[in-house]
């Protein structure tokens, strides 16, 4: 097959149904979930036949596609990704659809270009589409101004990290004479290490990953179909694939493998902790995220290939899953607070089930895929240095605490007295406008979606097959990783399956001890401000205080009420304020704010103050002062101006004495007519000028 | 073939000119035609083109002066030629019939495109000179009578700066002529002046560098330029910034660098360093802007300052070749998807100013909901101008950066890491406009608005097509630049 076809097919097909516009909204759903269909058996079919093709974009330098096995693994999961989160978004309708299900496919065409490209401008450019069309998503509902800013703040934060990659291509070409990935790690010092700072400053924007990681908690405002597809297989997942990608570069510094290796342990934790400290189901996802994806920035610093590999694919499952539940309930009971999600998988069965089955997996508990695959993460670590490991295997005991916390709280029994559902007038009234989020959906989940779900769930616990010997060969030398010993020890899996689940008994334990909380707030009216401003249920805090700004900002979470397992006030002071920057996502998007988004627009202001006063202000001053001298020349009377032209034609004519050239000798009289000339179009204009001026 | 096209234009403008009381009907209709013949005359010179200097034509014009009519267009005019024919019909489709004095608002038009093409087709200073001031004369004179707000003022303002500058570059020109004895610019190239007289050299370069940075502009002597756009009719900007501002870096190319390679390689660094701060200053002072059209102007000190930086570059003896020609390469392409992208924006602008008679950012707000065709072409110009792969202004910035920083020369590298940054100031200042004009809730001046009228759409979408197409396939493109951009790069390197 022609290499082309995989990011095309997708791409054409996006762009086809975001230029037809409102008039596909009908069709569009379906024709996505086909053209989706369509790219899985593309991506398969590429797995197969392994195909290449070249291009010469630029200069002499050859830019190209190819599919070896480390793309293949990931043009799979990214198609299947796609056509799950498509299928389940067949029922969700977020308004025109047909915007949204093109924005999809570009964004799917992206990815599949960014993991194919076998050099910088081919993969830079599925790189910053994806993040744009990861604005036009997060801002879809775009007359809310909280989820355009948004989407904003994804883009621009994650293009800063861009520059690395655009000044990488330039390193590259000065190092190694060309653009290909492969030639990176044998470029010339200093350029080599260069190009591997701009590619590591890349990726750790794009996965969210410290300092980064707050965008990503913004990112959510986008409708819950795009967090599913931006969180597990796409966007996040482009930077720990480049640096898995780029890894004999890393190791060629000999400094990059190690920083790499540290931030995504560091993220791992840290993130952990965070998501440990969330209200709020959704950012609860997000903050795992970011931990999940530091597992597979340290597998690329560790030169687990394909440990690292396995774990993007099965948490590409895993997250997907979890936020396709989240958003099925979100779209039906109109909340995202754990509070107020308090046993919600009871109410549909399905999609509870599906909900547990990627918790678990989440959490680490064997047989399940993630188990295997963090294994695999953790047993290449543990040669290299004991204090990462020590925080890598910290880091996993956080994702089963926040798993099982999350899967407890939605599958408690409702509190006593909690409504059955959401205030009836929020699934009836007008149409909501164009741009805005749609009502609540009375029905649940479609039965396409139910598809989507229950193969997704079948993904999360079957991936685990990859501990088995046969299978963990196969796969590693699918994705080509050097064999650099066993894929995962049995020992390393014996103990993580040990820690998880004796951290799943402890948190079960915690919350059995203690008293059901009371019915929670968020459903009641007027009662619903921690939750209702959350940017995920926006439109109800602006709807029922009109209070945009409060759907601006992100609710501050402090003073514990219901639902949380980490209750304020059992710690000393500085427990609270650890818990209080957890819960806001240590502070990043503040800190990032104070030390760039602030200063930014003050450097502007101050910058077009000077432009308008100091520069254009001498410009005027010397126009003024011209005119003081041509009034007073005027009065003088017209000998003066007589004698600067004379003056000028009689330094022109010097010129031309100076050049000797005998030949030429007429042309003094040639430039000083021209320069007459040019001095009376002056004055005709400048008469207009005035004439015309008020 | 050039030289009708060249003429065509004035021959009409003259008829039209002479006919003052034709029906803004017929006048529209007659500048639609002839613009639409010099698009396929183009297109044909385009499609025919041989490589090399083509379709060469030389007339005696003052042989004392070593002056003649000499026209010919290589691999770097012919994209500007077609870019000039595009968009001045563009423009002609743009404008709407209720415009007043439509004749004479069509001949200054296309007497405009006549002197835009002459200029880009000249290989004589002299010739090349004398376009250069009509194109200002004529632009002063679409300012001043169709303009609004504060026009004569900054009409008189954008004159005397660049009528200034123009005199500077004459006498560069004349010194190029005292120093090589002819103002064929072909003659010139094969026999630089000044080899053995550096003093002199710079002196030179000085006052031509004068000339064309205030044309092109750079920072600090951009200062005529927002007032002048903003005042400007729509379609007047859009040649303004897409046309007009294109001969300063185009001279920069076609007669520094060539004829002056000693100068320009020993004062490398000083165009680097003037490219650099007019990158990041334009932004920056872009971002603080509430007026839209002011806005846009600022970006476009941003983005002639990759030219400006790129050309530098290109000066830098001791850098990698195939860098240095890449570097070239980027910035005659950023010329091309500067005038799709940015006059497809000031066209936007003016689609703006017909609806609600106001630029001004804090006013306008949501109006994706009564205009989404217009916000969706507006996105679309915005993200190309900010640089999104998959447009035209992607590969130019692309390749400028890999060049600039491929030399190899710690100094370069910097520079171009420095610019780098400019793309993300540019990204968050359209993301603030489209956030504050187009998206979330309405604003004083939204109920004014209705969708794009077909004409409208007619004018901005093949722009936007065409910087679609080169973002995508670049090849037809390139192919004709590069050879030019190696041959500038091989001259320069003299």
């Amino acid at each position: 097959m022609n290499a082309w076809l995989l990011p095309g097919v997708p791409a054409v097909a996006g762009a086809a149904l975001a230029v037809a516009g409102r008039r596909a909204d009908r069709a569009a759903p379906a024709l996505g979930a086909l053209a989706a269909a369509v790219t899985v058996a593309l991506a398969v079919a590429a797995a197969v036949t392994r195909p290449a093709g070249t291009v010469r974009l630029v200069g002499g330098f050859a830019s190209g596609l190819a599919v070896d096995g480390l793309s293949a693994a990931l043009a799979v999961t990214v198609a299947v990704a796609a056509f799950a989160v498509l299928l389940f978004a067949t029922g969700d309708r977020p308004g025109a659809e047909a915007r949204f299900t093109g924005l999809m496919l570009i964004f799917t065409a992206a990815m599949l270009l960014t993991v194919t490209a076998t050099d910088l401008l081919l993969l830079l450019m599925g790189w910053e589409v994806m993040g744009a069309m990861s604005y036009a998503l997060i801002g879809f509902w775009w007359r809310d101004p909280g989820r355009v800013r948004a989407g904003g703040l994804a883009f621009v934060t994650t293009r800063a990290g861009d520059l690395g990659l655009y000044a990488a291509a330039g390193f590259a070409v000065a190092g190694a004479g060309g653009l290909e990935l492969a030639g990176l790690a044998g470029a010339a010092r200093p350029w080599r290490d260069l190009a591997a700072a701009g590619i590591v400053l890349a990726a750790l924007g794009k996965s969210a990953q410290l300092p980064f990681s707050f965008w990503l908690s913004r990112a959510m405002a986008g409708p819950s179909p795009v967090s599913a597809l931006l969180h597990s297989a796409t966007m996040v997942a482009a930077g720990a694939y480049l640096l898995l990608r780029v890894q004999p570069l890393l190791a060629a510094t000999g400094w990059a493998a190690t920083l790499v290796a540290w931030a995504g342990a560091l993220t791992a934790l840290a993130l952990g902790l965070v998501a440990l400290a969330q209200r709020d189901l959704k950012q609860l996802l997000a903050a795992s995220t970011c931990a999940q994806i530091g597992f597979l920035v340290l597998a690329a610093g560790a030169a687990a290939i394909s440990a690292g590999a396995a774990h993007l694919a099965a948490h590409a499952a895993v997250k997907s899953l979890l936020f396709l539940c989240a958003g099925a309930w979100l779209a039906t009971l109109g909340t995202e607070s754990l509070a107020a999600l308090r046993g919600a998988a009871r109410r549909d069965r399905l999609a509870g089930l599906a909900f547990a089955a990627g918790a678990l997996s989440l959490a680490g508990i064997p047989p399940l895929a993630l188990w295997v695959t963090k294994g695999a993460v953790l047993t290449a670590v543990t040669p290299l240095s004991l204090p990462l490991y020590g925080v890598a295997l910290a880091a996993s005991l956080t994702a089963a605490a926040y798993s099982a916390r999350a899967l407890l709280i939605l599958w408690a029994r409702p509190a006593p007295g909690a409504p059955a559902g959401p205030p009836r007038d929020r699934r009836a009234g007008a149409a909501p406008l164009p741009g805005s989020p749609p009502r609540l959906r009375a029905r649940g989940i479609s039965p396409a979606g139910r598809v989507s779900l229950a193969g997704l769930a079948l993904g999360a616990l079957g991936f685990g097959a990859v501990a088995l010997p046969p299978v963990a060969d196969a796969w590693s030398r699918l994705t080509g990783s050097p064999p650099r010993g066993e894929f995962v020890s049995p020992a390393e899996l014996a103990v993580s399956a040990v820690l998880a689940l004796a951290v799943l008994a402890a948190v079960a334990v915690r919350r059995h001890a203690r008293p059901a909380p009371a019915a929670p707030p968020a459903v009641r009216h007027g009662d619903a401000r921690p939750d209702a401003v959350r940017h995920g249920d926006a439109r109800r805090a602006g709807r029922h205080r009109g209070d945009r700004a409060g759907a601006v900002r992100r609710g501050r979470t402090g003073g514990g009420t219901a639902g949380g397992g980490w209750q304020a006030g059992r710690y000393g002071r500085y427990g609270r304020y650890g818990r209080r920057a957890l819960g806001e996502w240590l502070w990043l998007e503040r800190a990032a704010v104070a030390v760039a988004w602030r200063p930014l627009p003050a450097v502007a202001r101050a910058l077009a103050w000077v432009d308008d006063r100091v520069i254009d202000g001498a410009v005027r001053g010397v126009a003024r002062a011209a005119v003081a001298v041509a009034r007073v020349s005027g009065r003088e009377g017209e000998g003066v101006l007589d004698g600067v032209v004379r003056g000028v034609a009689g330094g022109v004519a010097w010129l031309g004495g100076v050049a000797r050239r005998p030949q030429t000798g007429q042309a003094h009289t040639y430039f000083a007519q021209a320069a007459v000339a040019l001095v009376v179009l002056a004055v005709v204009i400048g008469a207009v000028g005035a004439a015309c001026s008020p | 073939m050039l030289s009708v096209a060249i003429f065509l234009p004035l021959a009409a403008a003259c008829v039209l000119a002479a006919l003052p009381r034709l029906g803004a009907s017929a006048a529209r209709a007659v500048w639609i035609l002839v613009s639409a013949a010099v698009l396929g005359l183009a297109a044909a010179m385009w499609a025919g083109y041989p490589g090399g200097v083509a379709y060469e034509q030389r007339l005696r014009w003052i042989p004392s002066l070593g002056a003649g009519y000499h026209v010919g267009v290589d691999g770097m005019s012919l994209p500007l030629v077609a870019l000039t024919a595009l968009l001045f019909l563009v423009c002609a489709v743009y404008t709407g019939r209720d415009t007043p004095r439509m004749p004479a608002y069509a001949a200054f038009f296309l007497f405009l495109e006549a002197v835009s093409l002459g200029l880009f087709a000249a290989l004589d200073l002299l010739l090349f000179f004398v376009f250069f001031d009509l194109s200002i004369v004529g632009m002063y004179f679409v300012i001043v009578g169709w303009g609004h707000g504060d026009r004569a003022r900054s009409a008189l303002r954008f004159f005397l700066y660049t009528f200034l500058g123009s005199l500077a570059l004459l006498l560069g020109f004349i010194g190029l002529f005292l120093g090589g004895g002819t103002f064929d610019l072909v003659e010139l190239a094969a026999r630089p002046p000044f080899r053995a007289e550096p003093g002199i050299a710079g002196l030179v370069l000085l006052a031509v560098g004068i000339g064309f940075a205030v044309k092109t502009p750079v920072v600090p002597v951009h200062t005529w330029l927002p007032p002048a756009h903003t005042d400007a009719p729509a379609a007047g900007s859009a040649i303004l910034a897409g046309i007009l501002l294109k001969m300063g870096a185009y001279g920069l190319a076609r007669v520094a660098l060539p004829v002056l390679p000693g100068a320009w390689q020993r004062h490398a660094w000083v165009v680097i360093a003037i490219g650099v701060v007019s990158v990041v200053y334009g932004a920056f002072v872009a971002l603080a802007q509430r007026d839209l059209k002011r806005l846009i102007a600022y970006t476009s000190v941003n983005h002639m300052g990759y030219i400006v930086l790129a050309l530098g570059a290109a000066g830098l003896a001791a850098g990698d070749e195939r860098a240095r020609d890449l570097a070239v390469t980027g910035a005659v392409t950023q010329m091309v998807s500067h005038g799709l992208v940015t006059g497809a924006l000031f066209l936007l602008a003016g689609v703006v100013w017909d609806r609600a008679h106001d630029y001004d950012l804090t006013r306008l707000g949501g109006l994706a909901g009564p205009a989404p065709v217009l916000t969706a072409l507006t996105a679309v110009a915005a993200f190309a101008s900010l640089g999104l792969p998959g447009l035209s202004g992607f590969i130019a910035e692309f390749q400028i950066f890999a060049g600039v920083i491929g030399t190899g020369i710690p100094g370069a590298a910097v520079a171009g890491a420095i610019a780098v940054a400019g793309v993300l100031v540019t990204a968050a200042l359209f993301l603030r406009v489209l956030q504050r004009a187009f998206l979330g809730g309405p604003g004083e001046l939204t109920a004014r608005f209705t969708d794009v009228r077909p004409r409208e759409l007619l004018a901005v979408a093949p722009l936007l097509a065409l910087s679609l197409a080169v973002g995508i396939a670049p090849r037809p493109l390139l192919d004709l630049v590069e050879p030019a951009a190696a041959a500038v790069v091989t001259l320069v390197s003299r």
